[in-house]
């Protein structure tokens, strides 16, 4: 950008490094290299990078040669290896005979990412109730709220899985006498068995009508927006929705029993000589770590929930009544608006700690991760340095994700400023 | 600027540390501490398990006594650092510890690629089944659907996978991480059975809550010979670590015990006695010790067979027949090399 002349005269100046007339005119006296404070900043920096990349190169340099001396196999070859161990809840096939230890990874990568989803989504719902029921007016909900929030988020998670698999275990029946509703769902200590829906092969209406129901609730809502935005009358999204997803595809399926073929067939249960086989399972496992993640998350989530809800002025909450506003759309169409703003950001930590503190699988035995990655693969391979680095890297990776998707997010909800 | 300097001198000096421990040899660095590190099971019975007090006791426990023994003439210059099955090879890759002593399973693999070697099997062993009584099951191979706790990281956790596969039997595997969790699981009626090294299921059941509800079934599913590891690259310890063992079993047949091993190193003209005490020939220095460090063995720790019946044998709760870890004149497969 050029300078005005008539401001600035250093342009026009011979340099003059070392001897400055007395009468040098106004602007930045000219100082060595040495003592511009621009260049000694950039010089540490440069300098600091040049150390953190010299320590990190001799410390990998250092351990591959310790590796070496020791005898000790490296390198990434033992994920093609054939797994020899069995693992007993998979989200993707898994046999011992067949598997590698690459596939042992995906498996207790996928462990890991269905706990995090399903516990973030219970945390994000329980939290909210939990968080605008501390704020009611009426004092036995307000207090029950207070008494969850306090105990729960004051005792250490590890405990509290321990005390939700421990009292899952304790307190129900062995496999032979498993409490039964009717003949088709069982609970005991192996878990809870419900029969397992089969799509017959030539119903393919049926998750078709799925889909188009879905979308046609979509293209609704936003029908139902430019609508409200052009006329201010409000549509009815959540009837015309539920009216789509779930009635469409009850249709296909009255039309698909009509014309003779049974869409779904059901995998009950059966008592075997152990365990009931067929049907599906909920593992206690399972059942433990994900209710005690959500009850754990749940109770931040609702003070960040509060907090947020608190932070909205007073005077919107009263501008909306004097507009005739029922509380239920003051909170939901006023005051939650505006809340999210200071509510995604820490929401966003309570995602990641969620996620992180999954890893806590180990201690009940659910084969997330850290428990068949970094538990058995490591030991029987014995190549730490590799499992250790890319289960980090996979932490690293799910939490960068995820705080990116939030950030997406909260740019949606951020406060727009002129 | 200081502080960045404090940090890069830190991580330079902790780095090439690192290097510098190995290259001493582990006898020498051991003396140099002055306290041996074993690596002992956190709690198993008859094999390492700390009471009350803290004392360790166990047939794992006292080999590393007896290498102390060898090398202090002190059983006390043991530190015992417990690992889970899970932890152990870690441990002694680094150098956390100088001997895994901890019934670890001698495996090809683990020699191979683990960077580590087994100098001896102090105890022979195989795995086995405990199921509850009132399943009414007598053999391993009734156990199609059942579900199997098992500890993970372990030779057992691959074994089982293949005993089920090759008599082409379902099963459900838990897996936990410490041997503790495991038996608890299996104890609370989570799984059908619990499946360990044989010696390793009378120890545990020993915990059950109510022991005589449970029964071993009769098959062995696999050979597991239990021995202690240590670093691979420095043959001197590998060598006292299996001369210690052998000394062990050549004493209990040359009939030298605790009680008369005085007695033997005043009296005896037999040459193999005379050999193994110390008093003829210099077998002990050799090695890197003193000419009597199969006397301070077996005078502070004792041979192979009181070791073995004092803390898994008929001394103790466990009640397990020396079976194949007699001596082999006795039909079994303890075989100690001559010391001469």
């Amino acid at each position: 950008m050029p300078r005005a002349p008539s401001l600035h005269h250093r342009r026009e100046q011979p340099p003059l490094p070392t001897q400055l007339p007395a009468d040098a005119p106004s602007g930045p006296p000219r100082v060595s290299p040495l003592y511009d404070p621009r260049i000694r900043g950039a010089a540490y920096q440069i300098l600091l990078l040049l150390a953190v990349g010299v320590v990190a190169w001799i410390a990998i340099g250092n351990a591959a040669e310790n590796l070496r001396n020791a005898r000790v196999a490296s390198g990434f070859g033992f994920l093609g290896n054939t797994a020899g161990f069995d693992v007993n809840q998979t989200v993707i096939p898994f046999a011992a005979a067949t598997s590698t230890y690459g596939t042992a990874f995906l498996v207790g990568l996928t462990n890991t990412l269905m706990v995090a989803v399903i516990g973030i989504v219970l945390a994000t719902i329980l939290g909210f109730t939990v968080g605008v029921a501390r704020l009611s007016p009426n004092w036995i909900v307000r207090t029950l709220a207070t008494v969850y929030v306090e105990v729960l988020r004051n005792i250490p998670l590890l405990l509290q899985l321990l005390f939700w698999y421990v009292a899952v275990l304790a307190s129900l029946p062995a496999a032979r006498d498993s409490y039964a509703l009717g003949t088709s769902v069982f609970l005991n200590q192996r878990g809870l068995y419900l029969p397992k829906p089969l799509l017959a092969a030539d119903a393919w209406a049926l998750p078709l009508a799925l889909v188009i129901g879905i979308v046609g609730t979509l293209a609704f809502r936003a029908h139902a927006r430019r609508e409200q935005a052009r006329t201010g009358r409000r549509l009815p999204v959540l009837a015309v929705g539920l009216a789509l997803i779930l009635g469409l595809p009850l249709l296909a399926y009255g039309v698909l029993a009509l014309i003779g073929i049974a869409p779904v067939a059901l995998d009950f249960p059966v008592k075997g000589t152990f365990n009931l086989r067929g049907g599906m399972q909920l593992y206690p496992e399972f059942v433990a770590l994900v209710v005690g993640l959500t009850v754990y998350t749940a109770a931040f989530i609702a003070e960040v929930v509060r907090a947020g809800i608190q932070a909205v002025n007073k005077g919107q909450t009263e501008a909306a009544r004097a507009l005739g506003l029922q509380p239920g759309p003051t909170m939901r169409l006023v005051v939650i608006p505006q809340a999210m703003r200071v509510i995604v950001p820490p929401l966003t930590s309570q995602y990641l700690n969620l996620t992180k503190n999954s890893s806590l699988a180990v201690a009940i035995g659910y084969p997330d991760l850290v428990q068949v990655f970094m538990g058995t693969v490591l030991n029987q391979t014995g190549q730490a340095v590799e499992v250790v680095a890319i289960t980090m890297a996979v932490y690293l990776t799910i939490s960068l994700v995820t705080a990116f998707a939030m950030n997406l997010y909260n740019r949606r909800v951020a406060l727009i400023e002129r | 600027m200081k502080t960045i300097v404090a940090a890069l001198a830190f991580g330079l000096g902790a780095t090439l540390l690192a290097g510098a421990a190995q290259a001493q040899g582990t006898l020498n660095s051991i003396k140099q501490k002055g306290y041996l590190s074993c690596g002992s099971n956190p709690g198993l019975a008859g094999f390492g398990v700390p009471d009350a007090q803290g004392r360790w006791t166990g047939l794992d426990v006292d080999f590393c006594r007896a290498l102390a023994a060898a090398i202090f003439n002190d059983v006390t210059k043991v530190r015992f650092i417990p690992l889970s099955a899970k932890d152990r090879f870690t441990a002694l890759q680094s150098g956390e510890v100088d001997i895994l002593s901890r019934n670890t399973t001698w495996s090809m693999s683990r020699d191979t690629t683990l960077g580590l070697d087994f100098p001896a099997v102090n105890f022979y062993d195989g795995q086995g089944f405990m199921v509850k009584k009132k399943l009414g099951v007598t053999s391993a191979k009734q156990l199609d659907g059942a579900s199997v706790c098992t500890q993970q990281g372990t030779t057992t956790e691959l074994n089982l996978a293949d005993y089920f596969r090759a008599n082409k039997l379902k099963y459900e595997v838990v897996a936990f991480a410490s041997a503790d969790e495991t038996f608890k699981a299996y104890d609370s009626g989570r799984c059908d059975a619990f499946t360990t090294d044989a010696s390793g299921l009378y120890a545990e059941r020993l915990r059950a809550s109510a022991p005589d509800d449970n029964i071993v079934l009769p098959e062995i599913i696999s050979k597991e010979p239990l021995g202690p590891a240590v670093r691979q690259g420095d043959a001197q310890w590998a060598d006292i670590v299996r001369w210690t063992h052998y000394a062990m079993l050549n004493a209990e047949e040359a009939g030298i015990t605790q009680a008369n091993v005085d007695q033997m190193v005043k009296s005896s003209d037999n040459p193999d006695v005379k050999r193994i005490l110390g008093t003829e020939g210099k077998y002990g220095a050799d090695l890197g010790l003193t000419n009597d460090w199969a006397y301070r063995i077996i005078k502070l720790v004792g041979n192979y067979a009181e070791v073995f019946e004092r803390n898994v044998g008929q001394g103790s709760p466990l009640k397990i027949q020396r079976g194949v870890n007699a001596l082999w004149s006795k039909g079994g497969l303890q075989y100690g090399p001559p010391i001469r």
